[in-house]
């Protein structure tokens, strides 16, 4: 399983702004990539390139060496899932039928799922920790069971790469953390998983890759220790932080602390 | 600050063991109410559902100006079966079936011809007519709502009842007839979708939303050109036969109508009922629906063009019925849940029944038929208050 991409550029319409300007970067099994960078500079449509919503860009996409232009959605569904902000949805369904959607590409097209796929839907909900919630009304849970119950709903559809856009958005606080927890068991397991995210502290904590865009560029992309430094953050987010190491236990990691509480002066 | 990895600054160690860093996900914080939560029994729903749709096809068959007995509306519907299996010839024990079947099929005429006629010629081919238009309606009304996104859209969203509508008056402006009137309006309806979704296939954007704005702006076309229609009509009898068809009414309904509309409604309805799980996933909205390796145009075209169908050829032998495309669907969702697995077999027969009971109410509430149109309004519009009050209170 791998995913290339390479010299990706991207432009809505005829304008000449360049929303994505020659990314490049891969990503191989077991990586949990952080995709950092502030708001509107393409981290949402370079997904959307990579999941095939967009198709005119420049550059190539590769999924395990086919170009995914050449691919239609069901078969870039088997490959890869999208798991999105958890919303408030319209029609409120039951966390179980929510779960079993992603059992689509399975279920014969004029047909309904079966007992089997009943049972792996509940499996994935038991390995997530969801499945008391199974009759529930999808938009009666919490946001952080609802964005658990989205990625059951991209492990059922068996997909080994997973993209995320924002898995901690509307989360509490702690929330975002069980969650993130989840995320990294499943990069352990084997899967692929790119994920935006606007804290750097995540990176730090879950990731072992993580890209910085800017502008539509990658302007850094290594381990998050690695990459992720004041310097950086400064220019990207236009604040000061500091970067502190800390151990607890046999655990170290490092953490991101704002600076004059982060925009530098108090007036 | 410059090279922060160089920066150690170990903390020391806090007293105690320190606690698991890693978290289980049974901590996310539930209500308790919505744990393990028991399915409702929507079988047993879908059997009061069916029983009392089928007690309003009866009451459908005694209730009106010509009373018939129970009995005799009975006796009346199984008298051709009854004739049939009388008139076969069975060559070795046909007498002893004959004589064995006699107590149960009404072989003798216990009716006149006239009660025989007002439940075969008039209130057969209406209650047929009733029960296919509701069960089209709602049904439409049901996949339209899930592929908008939008509980609060009608079958007519894309333009279908203005389409038929300025059909249906264009046929009575050139005195066609009957047939014709029908056949005008299904095609209006047709025309009018047909435009609405080539003009949508040219917008830029959010694809539903294209539509919609489509579907307004093709609508409000032909209101349009049926007001003209109007205005230009003779007043003495074209205007009032336009009025009273585009109020809605199934008085006229006949057996060819019901032959019509039923073949092309059961085509329609068939591949919404096939496709209902994918119409779950097309409820999430495009990006998602794809995601999950649906192909969003080629389904919402089959949903569009089979909604279409059902709703012009529901509009053409009955004219604009409002509120059952949009109340039903509600009532559907309440009672059996969101999911379209069990949403459209009960909008079939939930339509169906409720039309025919707002139809038995427009042939026996006053001494003229109340068109239906203005019914179901009446009906529609104080249920869906509440249904709107109810939801407001809920999120």
């Amino acid at each position: 399983m791998s995913l290339e991409i390479s010299h990706l550029s991207f432009a809505y319409g005829r304008r000449t702004r360049l929303v994505l300007d020659d990314v490049s970067f891969s990503v191989k099994e077991g990586d949990l990539l952080a995709v950092l960078g502030p708001n509107g500079v393409g981290k949402s449509t370079m997904f959307r390139c990579i999941l095939g919503f967009l198709r005119n860009y420049r550059g190539s996409i590769r999924l395990n060496g086919l170009d995914i232009k050449t691919l239609d959605h069901k078969e870039i569904a088997k490959h890869v899932a999208y798991i999105p902000q958890s919303t408030h949805p319209v029609f409120n369904y039951t966390v179980l039928d929510v779960v079993l959607m992603g059992l689509t590409n399975q279920v014969r097209l004029l047909g309904t799922p079966n007992q089997d796929h009943i049972g792996e839907a509940y499996a994935a909900m038991e390995s997530l920790g969801i499945a008391h919630l199974r009759n529930a009304g999808y938009s009666e849970i919490s946001g952080g069971e609802r964005q658990l119950a989205l990625i059951a709903r991209a492990l059922v559809q068996k997909a080994k790469i997973l993209i995320m856009d924002e898995p901690t958005a509307n989360l509490d606080y702690g929330n975002q953390f069980r969650v993130m927890c989840r995320i990294s068991d499943l990069a352990r397991d084997g899967y692929i998983i790119i994920l935006s995210t606007h804290n750097p502290d995540h990176a730090f904590l879950y990731a072992n890759r993580t890209l910085m865009i800017y502008g539509g560029r990658v302007i850094a992309d290594g381990t998050p220790e690695g990459v992720l430094d004041a310097d950086l953050i400064r220019e990207v987010y236009g604040m000061d932080v500091h970067i502190e190491d800390y151990q607890y236990g046999s655990r170290r990691h490092k953490l991101c602390i704002p600076i004059d509480g982060g925009i530098g002066k108090h007036e | 600050m410059a090279d922060a990895g160089s920066t150690r600054s170990p903390h020391t160690e806090p007293a105690g063991t320190p606690p698991e860093v890693r978290l289980h996900t049974a901590d996310v914080t539930s209500t308790p109410s919505l744990s393990d939560r028991e399915v409702p029994d929507y079988r047993l729903r879908f059997i009061l559902l069916v029983l009392a749709a089928a007690s309003c096809v009866i009451v459908s068959f005694i209730v009106g100006r010509f009373s018939i007995g129970i009995s005799d509306a009975v006796l009346i519907l199984l008298s051709p079966i009854a004739h049939f299996v009388m008139s076969v010839d069975l060559p070795i024990l046909g007498d002893i079936i004959h004589i064995l079947l006699s107590p149960i099929l009404p072989v003798m005429e216990t009716w006149d011809d006239a009660m025989y006629s007002v439940v075969f010629n008039i209130r057969l081919p209406r209650i047929l007519a009733a029960f296919l238009v509701g069960a089209a309606l709602s049904t439409a009304g049901a996949a339209y709502q899930g592929m908008f996104q939008n509980p609060l859209v009608s079958p007519d969203i894309l333009g279908a009842s203005a389409g038929a509508g300025f059909g249906a008056a264009l046929a009575i402006y050139f005195y066609l007839g009957t047939g014709a009137i029908t056949i005008f309006a299904f095609a209006g309806g047709l025309v009018a979708v047909g435009t609405a979704y080539a003009v949508s296939r040219l917008t830029r954007g959010n694809p539903t939303l294209g539509m919609v704005l489509a579907g307004i702006l093709v609508g409000s076309l032909f209101s349009a050109s049926t007001s003209y229609i109007k205005l230009v009509a003779d007043t003495n009898d074209q205007l009032p036969a336009i009025t009273y068809w585009l109020m809605g009414s199934l008085a006229g309904a006949t057996m060819e109508d019901v032959y019509f509309a039923g073949v092309v409604i059961i085509i329609g309805l068939i591949p919404l009922y096939l496709l209902r799980w994918r119409m779950n996933v097309l409820t999430l909205g495009e990006d998602e629906a794809k995601s999950m390796g649906i192909n969003t145009h080629l389904l919402r075209l089959i949903v569009i063009l089979c909604a279409t169908l059902v709703t012009a050829v529901a509009v053409s032998i009955s004219g604009i019925i409002g509120w059952v495309g949009l109340v039903i669907p509600h009532f559907c969702r309440m009672i059996f849940g969101y999911d379209y697995r069990r949403v459209i077999p009960a909008a079939v027969i939930m339509g169906g029944g409720f039309l025919l009971l707002v139809d038995d109410f427009a042939r026996t509430i006053a001494t003229t038929e109340v068109p239906l149109g203005i019914l179901t309004s009446f009906v529609g519009a104080p249920i869906f208050a509440y249904l709107l009050m109810m939801g407001g209170r809920r999120s």
